[in-house]
């Protein structure tokens, strides 16, 4: 906090603010993200459907910001950045150290700015927003802007560390693991990745597909950590290939678990264990983590004509788009409440609409239905109607009685949400978990009932975002190295 | 790491091969399981522990040619490295002292049996074995079953090696025979899906192991999905042992079949590219 305030002090941001008038900066239209044609990004799975500001339209766009007094934006967002601090830095043209406010407090900027759902975090708070009726600022277009710009052409320094020897485990590699990891190096500890899969990267790499965050910027990031004296060890299931015993026998001292909300939900409804019906980690992970669309991997996947996603948070629209992408005529979302209530990131809703999927909300699936060779070829699904508010402060989808149809499909995909994967609590018997699965924490420094684990991203909240998750890594690499110093000393 | 260190032959579709992987050798269990991938461009796909070697740090796989991915990895040499391998996954087989076990395995799922005849034997019951394959090429492992059982019958579809019938005919005569507690089978669905048909006749408690389609072996995808009571349960984390009079064979016996065509063309493709 303070040091916001300091910085907004310095002589060059009173300049800047002086330089330009109010009006004038409110008289600017917020900058559009410039992209691929619908008609033919819709072709490659792989190409980035946003192309990403170029350096005079984030020059301009960041001269909207109005450098406030007290910067709402920056308590939408779950970490705190100093926003108006790294746009300001856009602003006079000195992107590198823009990229540098934003590695204060995210490891990872050029995905957050990527995949946050801005317009309902840091952008939701913005002055233009709530005060103006004007677009927000676009902070995740400049953030996504400054960290590929440092990308690009920073020449990423590697700090002189002071190892102090004490080696800590991580298990899993998702964005809470590498932001805790990337803490935890640059304090000298000895820091070593297990994950279970063959790619690093967690749901950065097996989910969210390319033309949405390409796999180039996540290894850019991995070099990065890599280079810094992070160890990462891939085919490593934690609590199978070796138990935490043998780690600790190994000389590992903290364990920090993000192992992730991996376990896909079905709905339980007749005729859902047909072919072709699958959840969407299947379909994506084939699709991303295995290559299965193209001809020199082994891996098959159904490329279905007549594809039915159901559901409407980020992992459908990912799903429906990926089929798309993989030569259907016809894609379409079958969503149980309406087009307000949908979790997924709006951009990716617009995106989805450009490409021509095809939206059918208030409707939910009831019984799948196969040929003789028992693959889906029809759903039968059934009206909704919304009723109260429930216990997320969404209104409640009610059926409509006798309102059920038929839809033909020949490809399922079940998207309906996915529990804490249950294998780390599995084998402690002594680690407190909720109800749901969840291991429970202090919020705070992101320790377990185990004192010498910490925990964080979806294994202890259910599934949230990258940024919750990423935040979480920081806070456990702030707790544990108050812990491990207290225990072992400096 | 995942370097071949032996190889070898059992019949013309089914190989042997040994694994260095010291972690895993440590840590399996009977009826734990691996995933691996042979190359950067391969599938993941399941193969049980058939035996470890703690000292040497090896694992053995027992595999047979079935597609591209299993004739990869059984065409590769000693020295050859597997890109990836991961394990233990999977429940390991409850083994307890209950009396006497008949152990069914037919095919390539003789050598899952294999540890497991093991460890029933060395906690004291009586175990019977009973092998089947289509002909007397298809029995592989048979003198490391017998040091593990008290008695092993060897059946053929042709009768060119022991007695001649099914599986289910070998295995009927010894539970007319004696009391049997509790019986296992691993071995082609069809052939388990009869076993557990028998078992349940007779009311004996059975355990079935299973062969879903996989992809990551960790509880991720849902791919490995059966119903075993009318409940949806994932193979990979729940079995993949299951109560075999539990199992829906004939949606497991559809599912196995989903790929069917994308395999083929794939196999195909493969055989042509080998051929150039
Ligand atoms: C398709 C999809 C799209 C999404 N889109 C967005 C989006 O646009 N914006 C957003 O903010 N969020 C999005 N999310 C949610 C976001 O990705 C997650 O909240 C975030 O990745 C959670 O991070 P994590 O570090 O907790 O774990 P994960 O990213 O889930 O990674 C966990 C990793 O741990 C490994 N693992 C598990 N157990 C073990 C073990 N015992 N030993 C070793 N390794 C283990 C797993 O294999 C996995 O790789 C999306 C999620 C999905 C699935
Ligand atoms: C828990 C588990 C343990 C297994 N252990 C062994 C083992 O020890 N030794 C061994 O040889 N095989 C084992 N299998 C089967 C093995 O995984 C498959 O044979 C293999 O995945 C086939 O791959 P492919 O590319 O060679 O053939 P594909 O071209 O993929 O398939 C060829 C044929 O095999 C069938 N098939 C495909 N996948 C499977 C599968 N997972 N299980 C059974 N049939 C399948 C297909 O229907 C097709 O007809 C096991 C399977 C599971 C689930
Ligand atoms: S991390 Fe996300 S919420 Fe925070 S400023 Fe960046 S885009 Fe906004
Ligand atoms: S609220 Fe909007 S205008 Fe104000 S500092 Fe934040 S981004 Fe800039
Ligand atoms: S193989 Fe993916 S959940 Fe079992």
């Amino acid at each position: 906090m303070e040091d916001r305030i300091e910085r907004r002090d310095q002589e060059w941001r009173k300049e800047l603010r002086l330089k330009t008038k109010g009006r004038e900066r409110t008289a600017i239209q917020r900058a559009e993200m410039p992209m691929m044609d619908p008609l033919e990004r819709v072709h490659y799975q792989d190409r980035e459907v946003n192309i990403g500001l170029d350096l005079n339209t984030a020059g301009q766009e960041a001269t909207r910001c109005m450098d406030c007094v007290n910067p709402e934006c920056v308590t939408g967002c779950p970490v705190n950045i100093d926003i108006p601090s790294f746009i300001k830095n856009i602003e006079r043209g000195e992107i590198l150290k823009a990229a540098g406010v934003l590695r204060e407090t995210s490891a990872l900027p050029a995905v957050c700015g990527r995949v946050c759902p801005q317009e309902k975090q840091c952008e939701a708070h913005c002055f233009y927003l709530n005060k103006l009726k004007k677009p927000a600022v676009a902070i995740g277009y400049l953030e996504r802007f400054a960290a590929d710009y440092e990308r690009e052409h920073g020449v990423a320094e590697v700090p002189e560390i002071k190892k102090n020897g004490i080696k800590v485990a991580v298990i899993g590699s998702g964005p809470s693991s590498l932001s805790f990891a990337g803490s935890m190096i640059k304090k000298g500890y000895d820091v070593t990745v297990f994950e279970a899969l063959h790619e690093i990267g967690g749901v950065l790499k097996y989910g969210i597909p390319e033309f949405r965050l390409p796999n180039n910027i996540v290894n850019s990031e991995l070099e990065n950590l890599k280079k810094l004296g992070v160890k990462f060890e891939k085919d490593f299931l934690v609590g199978r290939t070796s138990s935490f015993e043998d780690l600790k026998e190994e000389g590992y001292k903290g364990f920090f678990v993000a192992s992730g909300a991996g376990l896909p939900s079905f709905m339980h409804i007749p005729g859902e264990n047909f072919n072709g019906i699958m959840s969407s980690n299947e379909y994506l992970t084939r699709v991303n983590l295995m290559n299965a669309a193209k001809d020199e991997f082994d891996t098959p996947v159904f490329k279905g004509k007549r594809v039915v996603v159901v559901g409407g948070g980020n992992t459908a629209m990912d799903s429906v788009r990926t089929s798309k992408r993989l030569g259907a005529d016809k894609s379409m979302i079958v969503y149980r409440r309406s087009m307000n209530e949908m979790p997924a990131r709006l951009e990716e809703v617009k995106h989805a609409q450009d490409e021509g999927i095809e939206f059918n909300t208030l409707t939910n699936p009831v019984e799948y239905f196969a040929d003789e060779k028992g693959h889906v070829s029809r759903v039968r699904v059934q009206k909704m109607e919304l009723g109260k508010a429930d216990a997320s402060g969404r209104r409640r989808p009610v059926p409509i009685e006798g309102s059920e149809y038929d839809i033909d499909t020949d490809m399922v995909v079940v998207a309906v949400g996915v529990s804490p994967n249950p294998l780390v609590p599995s084998v402690l018997p002594n680690l407190k978990v909720s109800k749901r699965g969840t291991i429970e924490v202090n919020e705070e420094t992101m320790q377990s009932s185990i004192p010498e684990l910490f925990a964080g991203g979806d294994i202890v909240r259910g599934g949230a975002t990258v940024i919750l998750a990423m935040g979480d890594g920081r806070r456990a690499a702030n707790g544990m190295d108050q812990y491990l110093t207290e225990k072992y000393g400096k | 790491m995942n370097e071949i260190i032996e190889t070898g032959q059992f019949s013309e579709k089914v190989f042997k091969i040994v694994v260095s992987a010291p972690r895993i050798a440590k840590s399996r269990k009977p009826g734990h399981f691996i995933v691996l991938r042979t190359d950067e461009n391969g599938e993941r796909i399941p193969l049980t522990i058939a035996d470890a070697d703690v000292k040497q740090g090896t694992i053995t796989l027992v595999v047979q040619k079935a597609g591209v991915s299993t004739t990869k990895l059984c065409n590769m040499k000693p020295g050859d490295k597997i890109a990836d391998l991961v394990g233990p996954l999977g429940k390991a087989t409850k083994i307890k002292k209950v009396g006497t076990i008949l152990a069914c395995g037919g095919g390539v799922g003789i050598a899952p049996l294999l540890p497991i005849v093991e460890g029933f034997k060395k906690v004291g019951n009586r175990v019977i074995s009973v092998l089947a394959g289509r002909s007397k090429d298809l029995i592989i492992l048979e003198d490391q079953i017998k040091k593990w059982s008290d008695e092993v019958v060897v059946m053929t579809d042709d009768g060119s090696y022991g007695h001649k019938g099914v599986v289910t005919v070998g295995a009927e005569e010894i539970i007319k025979r004696e009391e049997i507690n509790e019986c296992i089978v691993i071995g082609p669905t069809v052939m388990m899906k009869f076993t557990a048909l028998l078992t349940k006749k007779y009311n004996i408690p059975t355990q079935a192991s299973l062969n879903t389609v996989m992809v990551d072996g960790t509880g991720m995808c849902g791919a490995c999905r059966v119903s075993v009571g009318g409940k949806t349960r994932f193979t990979c984390i729940d079995g993949p042992e299951f109560d075999a009079h539990q199992v829906d064979f004939d949606e497991l016996i559809l599912r196995l079949g989903g790929y069917k065509e994308e395999e083929k063309r794939a196999y195909n493709a493969y055989l042509e590219n080998q051929n150039k």
